[in-house]
């Protein structure tokens, strides 16, 4: 009856968002008066989930599951569920977590909420509090079926510590040729940097730089900063910057700390779909610009200018502060 | 090759979103509905496979009658024929049902869907329809090439990109990237009057039911004013950040 939790890992290291499913895996777990099994692949350390409230860990440990496989994977989570006899699962919001989420789903015959940001309004009837309509609403959702899979918005809910002592164990699913008839050939992917899913900062720049050469200013700010970096639609549309790095509406979400906008003007669908930021800032040479609307804190100024100034500054303040 | 793009009717990226009837539903008063633009790149895709590779294209639609706008714009970019399941979309795993059962009974090799539509973001409707009809299944599929019963794929992942290898039958969650921005087509006047003599086919729903119900609504709590720092102030902002927004 315990809640599983799916907690992600990369090359063996937790994600900083599996602390954050495991925190609340273990606010249901409270709420329905059991603990909280985790299940994890080829991750090291699993006790340390114990510091978020998980008891248990089943550890997969296979050579063919060190890539991650959607398929392979909802299986291996779903038969999980069956030996904990979980009514709940809890998973997060990274692009993998969205593609294992309804898989699992559809197999348990389960309602699935995704984008859910804080613990449950209730568990009888099972109500849940979601972003809808790109963040510019909240929706709160019963899930009718026996089992339910909750998908946890990215930093919305935080990392929370309980200390309880984990227990990690061996796991081996039965997967059959079935469960890998999709395969990955090729990974690319920018290694020792911030991505936009996990950054706590993230830097975005819009169509205000003029021009890609200058996008060398963002990514210096990026880098005093530990951040990722970003850009709006037109800028990725204009091949300026990769569609990887287009946040918005129909772009990537953000849910980061501080969120720091350069020569965006804040058109209503890139607004939406970094409002789960915590922190926002503008730089802008039009006072006028939407952006300044949804802000915390704004400079009317040109970027030119003031984005050297705040790298300078940054670097003597890190100096100071490290 | 025989493709169903599945098509959502969503508000327009623009809307002002409110709810209505004590906000337990979403007030559609002067909102103006397009098709989602994550099906609207597949739905390019697939003109793609038409005229290069001679597929035939279907659309779906769950939805009342409503959405045929929607659905003859769809006609009008270049899909051959529609089909429109009678019921509301309530839920994604209603609405996977709903689409497994026309997919079943048209023997589709390809079936393309947006990863989410822009409404209620659910983001769950391809991998459910794959899992239900024991399909393959690539989401957020940024490029798409078959050759035969072979798929080469290309998928978005945080921070880059992952090729993938697969065969057909196959359900993709596309975006953005199967087609470029430039490449979607605006209708032209020979294409709209085509679309009117097109079959539009209206189905009834299979018995199916809702796995969640959305209860009510409500909006984020309205934004204090910006706070302004002089562009020759900077420590005053990362005195405000460190200090007050302790974010830095």
């Amino acid at each position: 009856m315990s809640v599983l939790v799916y907690t992600e890992s990369e090359n063996g290291k937790f994600k900083k968002s599996a602390f954050e499913v495991a925190s609340y895996a273990y606010a249901v777990a409270q709420q329905l008066g059991t603990t909280v099994t985790a299940i994890s692949f080829n991750a090291d350390s699993n006790d340390t989930l114990g510091n978020y409230g998980v008891t248990k860990v089943l550890n997969v440990s296979s050579d063919n599951l060190k890539t991650f496989n959607a398929k392979a994977f909802a299986h291996a989570i779903t038969e999980a569920a069956a030996k904990e006899g979980s009514k709940v699962i809890v998973i997060g919001s990274s692009t993998d977590s969205k593609y294992v989420a309804p898989i699992v789903a559809a197999k348990l015959k389960a309602g699935y909420t995704p984008n859910v940001v804080t613990a449950p309004d209730s568990t009888s009837p099972f109500k849940v509090k979601r972003t809808v309509f790109s963040n510019k609403g909240f929706a709160h959702t019963t899930i009718n079926t026996d089992i339910k899979v909750i998908g946890v918005s990215n930093n919305s809910f935080g990392a929370i510590e309980n200390n309880i002592t984990a227990t990690a164990e061996d796991f081996s699913p039965t997967l059959s040729d079935a469960d890998f008839s999709t395969k990955s050939i090729e990974v690319d992917k920018v290694v020792g940097k911030a991505t936009i899913a996990d950054a706590d900062i993230v830097v975005s720049g819009g169509r205000g730089l003029k021009g890609p050469e200058n996008w060398g200013m963002i990514e210096e700010l990026a880098d005093v900063l530990g951040a990722a970096t970003a850009c709006s639609k037109p800028v990725s549309d204009l091949g300026w910057r990769p569609h990887s790095e287009h946040v918005g509406q129909t772009g990537k979400p953000v849910a980061s700390n501080l969120y720091i906008a350069i020569g965006i003007s804040g058109a209503i669908q890139h607004l939406a779909g970094i409002s789960a930021s915590k922190v926002k800032v503008v730089i802008n040479t039009d006072p006028e610009a939407p952006f300044f609307k949804a802000a915390d804190y704004g400079i009317v100024g040109d970027a030119f200018e003031v984005v050297p100034k705040l790298i300078e500054k940054l670097k003597e303040f890190k100096a100071q502060n490290a | 090759m025989k493709i169903l793009v599945c098509i959502s009717n969503v508000p327009d990226t623009t809307s002002k979103i409110n709810f209505t009837e004590g906000d337990t539903k979403f007030d559609t008063n002067g909102v103006q509905f397009v098709i989602n633009p994550n099906d609207e790149f597949g739905l390019t895709r697939a003109m793609w496979f038409k005229e290069k590779q001679g597929a035939t294209v279907h659309v779906v639609n769950v939805g009342g009658a409503t959405t045929e706008p929607t659905i003859r714009k769809a006609l009008a970019i270049g899909a051959d024929e529609a089909i429109r399941v009678n019921a509301e979309p309530t839920d994604g795993f209603f609405v996977a049902q709903q689409l497994a059962e026309v997919i079943k009974n048209g023997s589709y090799d390809l079936v393309i869907a947006g990863r989410e539509s822009i409404d209620y973001n659910g983001g769950m409707v391809p991998g459910m329809i794959a899992t239900l009809l024991d399909m393959n299944f690539v989401n957020t599929c940024t490029s798409l090439e078959i050759d035969g019963d072979t798929v080469t794929a290309t998928r978005e992942i945080d921070g880059g990109k992952e090729k993938i290898s697969t065969s057909l039958p196959l359900v993709i969650g596309g975006q953005k990237g199967l087609v470029e921005e430039s490449d979607l087509r605006i209708p032209n006047m020979r294409g709209i009057m085509m679309a009117r003599k097109k079959a539009l086919t209206v189905v009834e729903p299979t018995e199916a039911e809702a796995a969640t119900n959305d209860v009510s609504f409500d909006k984020p709590a309205a934004k204090g004013a910006v706070k302004l720092v002089d562009a020759d102030n900077i420590d005053e902002l990362i005195n405000l950040l460190h200090n007050e927004a302790k974010a830095i």
